[in-house]
């Protein structure tokens, strides 16, 4: 017999329906892995294994009163500590918020509890989201549970959603919640052989999420399959008027509308992201994407986003800029730590707390945005920054006057070993150079797990859509990965 | 346009985080390298180019003027606002003194 824990979103929500199980045994059995699997991995930073018996519990009793189930019923997910919780400690992986407990509830995480989701825990993440490797966290790295063959050093899950994928892929939660301002679904999703959409900014509400960078933050599933991800989005999306960004428009029903046939659909081939030196392994999964999405009856088309090279430079102004004016906020004065050395008057112990508080990463980060926002350099960083964002998203709108959907890599290798990286901050940067042109534009964007690399481990591919078409990126993800036949899976060490 | 330790200092002055000697001089060839990368964004020809302000265009909406129309973001909750300040006194967020 399959393992519970094997099972994904659909499964679970299904079986339980049928009553092949109850939602408290699945809790139960995720509990159990969750606990087991937490001192090798370190996914999470709390586990509220109660939380997750609870809902369990209301789902197996509403079944028994022949109530109606939610899209998320019994489902137990993992919801990224950067969601705020109830009564549950929410820390963004930072020290300066440390203890800190929400007296409400994140639209997000508030919509997956009233479809019947329960939560497993708080996962760990880079701090503020601020990473591609989960080691700028302060509650420690998140190790990938995948390896190299015949070699136990410890990879990167990716990040900022690094708790999220290796929880996912070591099979110790059936989906979680991820946030994504550069590529922080996409690339952990891709570096552990799981999938995760990014959809259209707007599409989830922002309130309750602790901010990074309000422009380009956008939540979203991360899940074994496309489907399971389909599920999930619709639970998590819809209009909030607490949010002045979200979208008002009605959530479709993504799930319903999941079809592989892709006749009459173009597929863009964007010319730069082929890079001088590419990774051959990157290459060949690619060009099997593309031979996979021309099965699937789609015409292939060859197309230009000219602005790709200057994204990257781009999102590394607006992002520290927008990030260095939210993390303006821990101050030590309304919640979180509070540094107050003898004698201190108020500017030194701000000081004070945000050196005590902040990682490096954030540091760097909030000296960049504010050098760039600063008098005298304003116009020749920030402006100039936003005047590129609407160039690359220019590049995107004549492409997609062409085609519907665009392939291309999610990231430009497979995952590294930690600690690889993590001297120089401009190569760890470069692991979002295929995902952060999506996010500067809003646009909705997939990776789907495609195929394994030299060492065995995974690698992605990615979709872009449409703004709002959610459906057709999630439609070309399934047309892969019912091609790709992607089984591979992290053998339990831990 | 690169930085120097004194522009270094200055800017963590402005971002309100106390920085040592010893940091501020490692901060100074991590911060240039990274300016030096996105200074390439300067080649860009932008003329006639707005800077972009909304990625999805979105209208601005004004919330029904009702007084705590939402609980949540209303008044009234004064011990739930504090519950987690460091140093609430008497009702109030506490801080150092500020006025001699």
């Amino acid at each position: 017999m399959t393992q519970l824990t094997d099972l994904g979103v659909a499964a679970i929500r299904d079986g339980i329906a049928t009553g092949d199980f109850t939602a408290t045994e699945i809790a139960a059995a995720f509990n159990a892995a969750v606990e087991q699997a937490q001192p090798a991995l370190n996914a999470f930073i709390v586990t509220t294994p109660e939380k997750a018996l609870e809902a369990a519990a209301k789902v197996d009793a509403d079944r028994a009163a022949g109530k109606a189930l939610g899209k998320m019923a019994g489902v137990p997910i993992g919801m990224k500590d950067l969601f705020a919780t109830s009564g549950v400690q929410t820390t963004a992986a930072s020290k300066i918020l440390e203890g800190f407990t929400p007296p409400y509830e994140s639209t997000v995480s508030q919509k997956l509890w009233d479809a019947g989701a329960g939560m497993l825990g708080k996962l760990n993440l880079d701090q503020f989201a601020m990473g591609s490797s989960n080691e700028t966290s302060a509650f420690g790295n998140v190790v990938s549970p995948w390896r190299r063959p015949d070699d136990t050093a410890p990879l990167a899950p990716g990040g900022s959603s690094g708790g999220s994928s290796a929880a996912v892929a070591a099979r110790i939660a059936p989906a979680a919640t991820g946030t994504d301002t550069g590529g922080s679904i996409r690339q952990p999703a891709a570096f552990t052989g799981i999938s995760g959409i990014k959809p259209t900014y707007g599409r989830c509400s922002r309130w309750g999420v602790v901010a990074f960078a309000s422009s380009l933050d956008q939540a979203g599933p991360m899940a074994r399959d496309v489907r399971d991800c389909a599920i999930m989005l619709e639970a998590m999306a819809g209009f909030d008027p607490k949010d002045s960004t979200s979208l008002n428009l009605p959530v479709p029903a993504w799930e319903a509308g999941l079809s592989a046939d892709l006749r009459g659909k173009k597929v863009g081939i964007p010319r730069e992201y082929r890079m001088d030196g590419m990774d051959a392994d990157v290459v060949r999964v690619w060009e099997e994407g593309v031979a996979w999405l021309k099965d699937a009856g789609a015409e292939i088309v060859d197309i230009s986003l000219p602005h790709t090279k200057y994204a990257l430079p781009t999102y590394y102004i607006i992002a520290p800029a927008e990030a260095s004016s939210n993390l303006a906020r821990y101050d030590g004065v309304r919640y979180g730590l509070r540094d107050l050395p003898d004698g201190a008057g108020l500017q030194d112990m701000y000081a004070a707390t945000r050196a005590a508080g902040f990682g490096a990463e954030v540091k760097r980060r909030i000296l960049i945005g504010t050098y760039v926002l600063s008098a005298g350099f304003y116009d020749a960083y920030y402006t100039q920054a936003q005047k590129v964002r609407t160039l690359i998203s220019h590049d995107f709108r004549n492409a997609f006057g062409e085609v519907d959907v665009i392939l291309a890599p999610t990231t430009p290798t497979a995952a590294f070993a930690l600690g690889e990286n993590s001297d120089d901050p401009l190569a760890m940067y470069l692991n979002d150079v295929f995902s952060v042109p999506a996010s500067l534009a809003g646009l909705p964007a997939m990776s789907v797990p495609a195929g394994l690399d030299r060492n065995g481990l995974p690698l992605g591919l990615q979709l872009i859509g449409k703004a709002f078409d959610e459906q057709g990126v999630l439609n070309a993800a399934l047309a892969i990965e019912n091609r790709a036949g992607f089984a591979a899976r992290p053998a339990k060490w831990w | 346009m690169s930085v120097d330790t004194a522009t270094v200092a200055k800017i963590a002055s402005l971002a309100r985080i106390k920085v040592s000697e010893q940091e501020i001089a490692a901060m100074v060839p991590e911060l240039n390298g990274i300016l030096a990368w996105v200074e390439q964004l300067g080649e860009v020809d932008v003329t006639g180019i707005e800077p972009m302000t909304a990625v999805i265009p979105n209208k601005q909406r004004l919330r029904d003027d009702v007084v705590n129309a939402d609980p949540l973001t209303g008044g009234g909750i004064r011990d739930a606002v504090l519950a987690n300040a460091p140093a609430p006194e008497h009702g109030f967020f506490g801080v150092p003194k500020v006025i001699e």
